[in-house]
């Protein structure tokens, strides 16, 4: 079992009336008049202590992840925090998973080919090469280019990126979307052929035959929580089998915003605020700024409107803590009940790469440094053994330098 | 009220087919829809009275027929296309009507093959950019119904947008289909024009030699309707015409006036 920190890197100071004055925390919101500057400052450097302290507490990793205009999380090049991270975290094994660096959102899209090679070169070959296909709002509000291209674009991104790092010799690229003449990328990365790759998503059936055909392992990200998530992981798992890949509970990862107090009774008062400021304020976000129309495709639009596998986010508003946690959309509790209900999440999904995101919604940095200390000694120790009994191997998790010498020794 | 039957029309050698509404007797005449997708109203209907009106569906958005527009990359695409209909449709000058961004695909479709194009209406369209009157893709895109219905109406309580506006109640999921079909053509026709409907029109225009006529609503809070101005500057030989108590679906909302303007001006 594999456990990483996960980070949003969230604007933590929203005022309490804040979603009644505003539209939106994401793509309208102005910064200025909102944001304070200072404050950002020190939410990166927080967001960069608390990472680097889950890493020495016994994280196996930490998670970044790329959105933009918004005030829900804006780490807006995961790159730059992954650098500072793999360097904090020199000479562990600390894996640094980029959930990810989104291709589609920069032209040409080898930039992440070569961004990647150097995080995998700094880290000393523990990166993780995730593979967003990026939010349909980043995408198109935020950085321009037509929501029906996206996936179009995600493929043969994707395909130009893996080329660049395999092939021997400087190839011309002639694509629908990118044409380059000369692609001979310096460097590539350390680990051969490639680093691992995660692709996140959230239930998309092309994304998991993407995941599968490509034998790369799938990051369930939802806000719903593990018991809503249930059916939907059911059908990546049939969905595996169909194309002849094994259950190896590597082939998934799941995210789980987690808080651990000292006894159940005490979580409201330490988690109540910040899961409610997660789920009403930085969702805050109407449906059409979410995925403009054209972001899906025919037959996902038609199944989400007629079928309406998700609530609508404007349904989380009427929701309070008592049910965020009952209903796992966050774990809360003692690290005993937390490890319990974690326990039940990893083997009812078959889990091999939990990610927790100790920090969310309007969590101090106090908070959060404790709540990671909490889930390190008192979760973690007991999660790790889940997949012993079955022999797996995790051929999705990075092969450090390291770690080679060390086998090697 | 006339039945238009369908056509399918090959394009673009073959890879594309567009499939076209017709009703009508007399002269052709080719009517390009808005972004929010085909739909014979009252104003095509008059038409049809005067005139054989053909109404193709942009791509993808034609019913049963979703994954076509895969087959158009760009503007360029669709104006090659519809250059192609004219030729598949055996039609060597008609009348071209466009509204909004059937407007923005008209002026381009006149600018690209003027001979083709006998008299030129455009509605409210899109395609000029100034400075001053800024507009995007997402004033209609990242909007909620409600949200639409405010900024595309004068009178939300029209008889004719009510009609429009309003999903079908009977069949299985039938309000549901309607809203993806919506939505799915509001995200075809966003294909060829995001994240700004720029897209060089103005180097282009002055090539269109037909008479023009630009009609825009004068209460429009969806496109500015400085535009009305632009267009008829822009232009060689245009006339422009602004409606009272009308938003950006003329067509709906001012029906009578404009189909005897646009009747008056055809000829």
């Amino acid at each position: 079992m594999k456990i990483a920190c996960f980070h949003l890197m969230p604007y933590r100071d929203l005022p309490d009336d804040f979603e009644k004055k505003h539209k939106s925390a994401w793509f309208t919101l102005p910064f200025d008049g909102i944001a304070d500057r200072h404050k950002v400052s020190q939410y990166y450097n927080w967001t960069l202590d608390e990472l680097t302290y889950a890493a020495k507490s016994g994280f196996d990793g930490v998670c970044t992840n790329e959105h933009h205009q918004n005030a829900y999380g804006f780490m807006v090049n995961p790159n730059m925090m992954g650098s500072v991270l793999a360097r904090a975290t020199r000479g562990t094994d600390t894996a640094i998973i980029q959930m990810g660096e989104t291709a589609v959102f920069l032209n040409p899209p080898i930039r992440v080919a070569e961004e990647y090679a150097m995080l995998d070169m700094i880290s000393e070959g523990r990166l993780v090469a995730g593979f967003p296909v990026g939010l349909g709002g980043d995408f198109s509000y935020s950085y321009g280019m037509a929501p029906m291209e996206q996936r179009s674009r995600y493929n043969e991104a994707h395909d130009l990126i893996k080329k660049a790092w395999l092939s021997k010799e400087p190839f011309a690229f002639n694509g629908k979307h990118y044409q380059l003449p000369m692609v001979n990328i310096w460097p590539k990365p350390l680990q051969t052929p490639h680093p691992p790759i995660w692709v996140p998503g959230n239930a998309s059936p092309s994304t998991w035959d993407f995941v599968l055909k490509h034998d790369y392992s799938y990051c369930f990200l939802t806000y719903f929580g593990a018991k809503g998530a249930e059916h939907m992981v059911n059908g990546y798992w049939r969905r595996a089998e169909e194309l002849g890949r094994d259950r190896n509970p590597y082939r998934l990862g799941f995210l789980v915003p987690v808080g651990v107090s000292d006894t159940d009774e005490k979580a409201e008062a330490e988690y109540g605020h910040a899961s409610e400021y997660f789920y009403h304020k930085g969702l805050h976000l109407p449906e059409q700024l979410l995925a403009p129309p054209g972001h899906m495709s025919h037959s996902s639009l038609t199944h989400l409107i007629t079928k309406r596998p998700f609530p609508p986010f404007s349904e989380l508003k009427g929701m309070h803590f008592p049910q965020f946690n009952d209903r796992d959309y966050v774990v809360c509790g003692s690290a005993k009940t937390v490890t319990q209900r974690l326990l039940n999440i990893i083997k009812t999904l078959r889990v091999g790469h939990l990610m927790i995101l100790p920090q969310f919604g309007s969590l101090s940095h106090e908070k959060t440094m404790e709540n990671i200390d909490r889930i390190s000694k008192g979760v973690l120790p007991h999660l790790r053994n889940v997949w012993d009994n079955e022999n797996w191997e995790d051929h999705w998790w990075p092969k450090s330098v390291a770690q080679q010498q060390r086998a090697a020794a | 009220m006339h039945k238009p039957r369908k056509k399918v029309i090959p394009v673009l050698g073959g890879a594309l087919e567009i499939t076209v509404n017709i009703a009508g007797t007399g002269k052709p005449l080719l009517y390009l829809h808005s972004a929010g997708g085909y739909y014979w109203d009252d104003f095509l209907d008059g038409l049809a009275d005067h005139y054989k009106v053909y109404a193709p569906h942009f791509p993808g958005t034609a019913p049963g027929r979703p994954n076509e527009i895969d087959l158009v990359g760009n503007l360029w695409d669709v104006v090659t296309a519809y250059d192609d209909l004219l030729d598949g449709l055996g039609l060597k000058k008609v009348r071209l009507i466009g509204h909004s961004f059937g407007g923005l695909l008209a002026a381009e479709l006149a600018a690209h093959h003027p001979k083709a194009i006998d008299k030129l209406v455009l509605i409210s369209p899109i395609g000029l950019w100034r400075d001053d009157a800024p507009y995007t893709v997402a004033n209609w895109c990242a909007l909620d119904g409600n949200e639409l219905m405010d900024v595309l109406f004068y009178d939300k309580q029209h008889p004719r947008v009510v009609r429009r506006m309003t999903p079908p109640s009977v069949g299985k999921d039938a309000a549901e289909l309607w809203q993806v079909h919506l939505m799915w053509t509001l995200g075809c026709t966003a294909k060829v024009i995001w994240p700004i409907p720029d897209k060089g029109l103005r180097k282009r225009i002055h090539r269109v030699t037909a008479p023009s006529l630009v009609v825009w609503g004068e209460n429009d809070k969806l496109i500015p309707t400085v535009y009305a101005q632009e267009f008829g500057k822009a232009l060689n030989n245009a006339e422009v015409m602004m409606l009272p108590q009308c938003g950006h679906e003329p067509p709906l909302e001012q029906c009578e006036i404009l189909t005897a303007k646009v009747r008056e001006f055809l000829g």
